[in-house]
């Protein structure tokens, strides 16, 4: 049996300098909030590590996250850190279909038990014993207890398996849950977004290889390196918003001059993620830049959070049957009691009795 | 519940339920105001009850010379809160963007850094009243708890909206939601304590305006 290649090993037989794997390795202690003086340290931990096994189950999801991941042009961290990792399953990726596929995954669990990683991306339906999603007939609902089983950690991938996403949303009709509701003995990481940045994938998985661990997190789960500070607080736009300047359509005068998009439904202020910093398309832009508000899509719930283009201070769902209900009944029970209290006063009026002298002297006495 | 739940939470049903509260409430102080009926004046009207009742509403939003007889405290803190509070709540854009939801309406808002002077007036003059309100003996012994509860109810909106304008204390998300939940707690409180007055202090004036238009004299 030959042995194990180690990742440099892996990375020079494709061509990579170790001028740029120690880029990357700077890269990555800088975007995962460590100091600039273990970057050598994870720049060892990498040229040692073995590729350790990543399964990667996608259940109800729309390939979104797998797409951000992939789309990302080479050579990136992204994808160098998935030369770093044996996929020994991925639906969209691996070449292997029907009972070749599972077979991969049940390889790779029976030879990697205890150690392996697995991704997921999607939601786990459970309504009706999960009767809603299924993979090569078994539900998403049991090959994830199945698979989690002998993991060393989860990573939720993207927002509908961090936190139920777009099959949660409201009614819920499959009765979609995240991946944290169902795995409570393994360490679950949330990489939220809609896609998440391909870069906190990449980032989350090169913190596990160089630490053996999964890194700190949010009261959400989420990697603080990357989910720690607001869109609101990174974002270029913010001296306009400060300054109460705000663009009122995509396409006037304020939308031109880059003025804070606030009231075109920006929900940066209560979304954590790292698109002000790190951006997209190899830093190119984000949605900010690109003239459109925040979505929130990393943010739980965000498509039942009103609408995309309603400001954060407005309310969300109309009022207007409220109010002409509560005007009805206010009116209807303010009339009835001012006339209850007209009648009694006018009854106490009739029935009111003058005091007399002769009533006087009998108290006297 | 997370805090992001509690913000669609405090920004839906939360928003309705406080707003229907406020709106009911007001609408049954006033209306039983008016059909509890006024007893009938027999003498011969010498002037407008409603051009008086009018001018009387609009004019004693004003100081005239008549206020200063219990010194100049009173009036300074009455104003400056009032106004502080006023202001902030109707020139600040976020505010007026809720109000634009509601109903469709929007005007000019005022930049940030003068909405922060408006809120902090505002708190200030909320603390120097209740200051004096302790310090003044005879004050003190008329006040109740409500008194004590509408002053809480009115410094929590205007004190969480600053630490949300600055990002002080907690995150944007719960602070929001902080600030919300005060707006709302205030909403459903107004129609149920002294603090109706902002809406039947018109009644009032409208009321001492017309009696004295009624009988010919400036009220």
């Amino acid at each position: 049996m030959t042995k194990a290649k180690t990742l440099i090993e892996h990375l020079e037989q494709q061509g990579i300098s170790r001028r740029g794997f120690l880029k990357f390795c700077a890269l990555t202690t800088s975007m995962m909030a460590l100091p600039p003086s273990m970057a050598p340290g994870v720049a060892r931990a990498l040229e040692t590590a073995r590729r350790p096994s990543l399964i990667w189950l996608s259940f109800q999801e729309c390939t979104g996250c797998t797409e951000s991941l992939t789309r990302s042009h080479s050579p990136t961290l992204e994808n160098i850190i998935f030369n770093y990792l044996s996929l020994d399953y991925h639906h969209t990726l691996q070449a292997a279909s029907g009972e070749a596929a599972e077979q991969a995954r049940e390889t790779a669990m029976k030879e990697n038990h205890g150690q392996y990683l697995v991704a997921v991306d999607g939601s786990i339906p459970v309504k009706d014993g999960g009767v809603y999603s299924t993979i090569a007939g078994i539900s998403n609902l049991e090959m994830l207890q199945q698979t989690v089983e002998g993991a060393a950690a989860v990573v939720a991938i993207g927002t509908c398996a961090a936190f139920g996403g777009l099959p949660r949303a409201h009614p819920n009709p499959t009765g979609a849950v995240p991946v944290q509701e169902l795995v409570r003995d393994k360490p679950v990481v949330n990489v939220s977004g809609c896609p998440p940045i391909p870069v906190v994938i990449s980032g989350v998985l090169a913190h596990y290889l160089t630490f053996g661990r999964i890194p700190d997190l949010d009261d959400y789960g989420r990697p603080l390196s990357f989910f720690g500070t607001s869109i609101h607080d990174r974002c270029y736009r913010r001296p306009y918003y400060n300054k109460g300047l705000f663009a009122e359509t995509f396409d006037d005068e304020g939308a031109r001059k880059g003025w804070c998009l606030y009231k075109l439904g920006c929900k940066g202020p209560t979304t954590y993620n790292a698109c002000a910093t790190v951006k997209w398309n190899q830093g190119t832009s984000f949605p900010i830049q690109a003239g459109h508000g925040c979505f929130g899509c990393s943010e739980p719930d965000f498509w039942d959070a009103g609408g995309f283009y309603q400001p954060l201070s407005a309310g969300i769902g109309s009022v207007g049957g409220v109010a002409a209900v509560a005007v009805a009944a206010g009116a209807g029970a303010g009339i009835a009691a001012g006339l209850a209290q007209q009648s009694q006063r006018k009854h106490a009026q009739l029935q009111h009795e003058k005091v007399t002298v002769a009533d006087l002297k009998e108290s006297e006495s | 519940m997370t805090s992001t739940e509690w913000l669609i939470w405090v920004r839906g049903p939360g928003l309705q339920l406080s707003l229907g509260i406020f709106i009911l409430g007001m609408t049954y102080r006033i209306m039983q105001t008016y059909f509890l009926g006024r007893a009938k004046n027999l003498a011969e009207p010498r002037g407008s009850q409603w051009l008086h009742g009018m001018k009387t509403i609009w004019w004693r939003s004003f100081f005239h010379p008549g206020m200063t007889i219990r010194g100049y405290f009173t009036i300074i803190s009455g104003y400056t809160f009032h106004l502080g509070f006023i202001i902030t709540l109707l020139f600040l854009d976020q505010h007026i963007e809720l109000f634009r939801s509601w109903t469709g309406l929007s005007w000019p808002a005022l930049p940030p850094i003068v909405i922060t002077i408006t809120a902090v007036l505002g708190i200030a003059a909320l603390v120097a009243v209740l200051v004096d309100r302790f310090a003044d003996p005879v004050r003190y012994l008329l006040s109740d708890y409500q008194d004590y509860l509408c002053w809480v109810l009115t410094v929590l909106p205007l004190v969480t909206g600053l630490l949300l304008v600055y990002k002080m204390w907690l995150p944007y998300t719960s602070l929001l939601v902080v600030h919300i939940i005060s707006f709302e707690i205030l909403l459903v409180a107004i129609p149920f304590t002294k603090l109706s007055h902002v809406f039947t202090i018109f009644i009032a004036r409208w009321y001492n305006g017309a009696i004295a238009g009624y009988k010919g004299v400036q009220s």
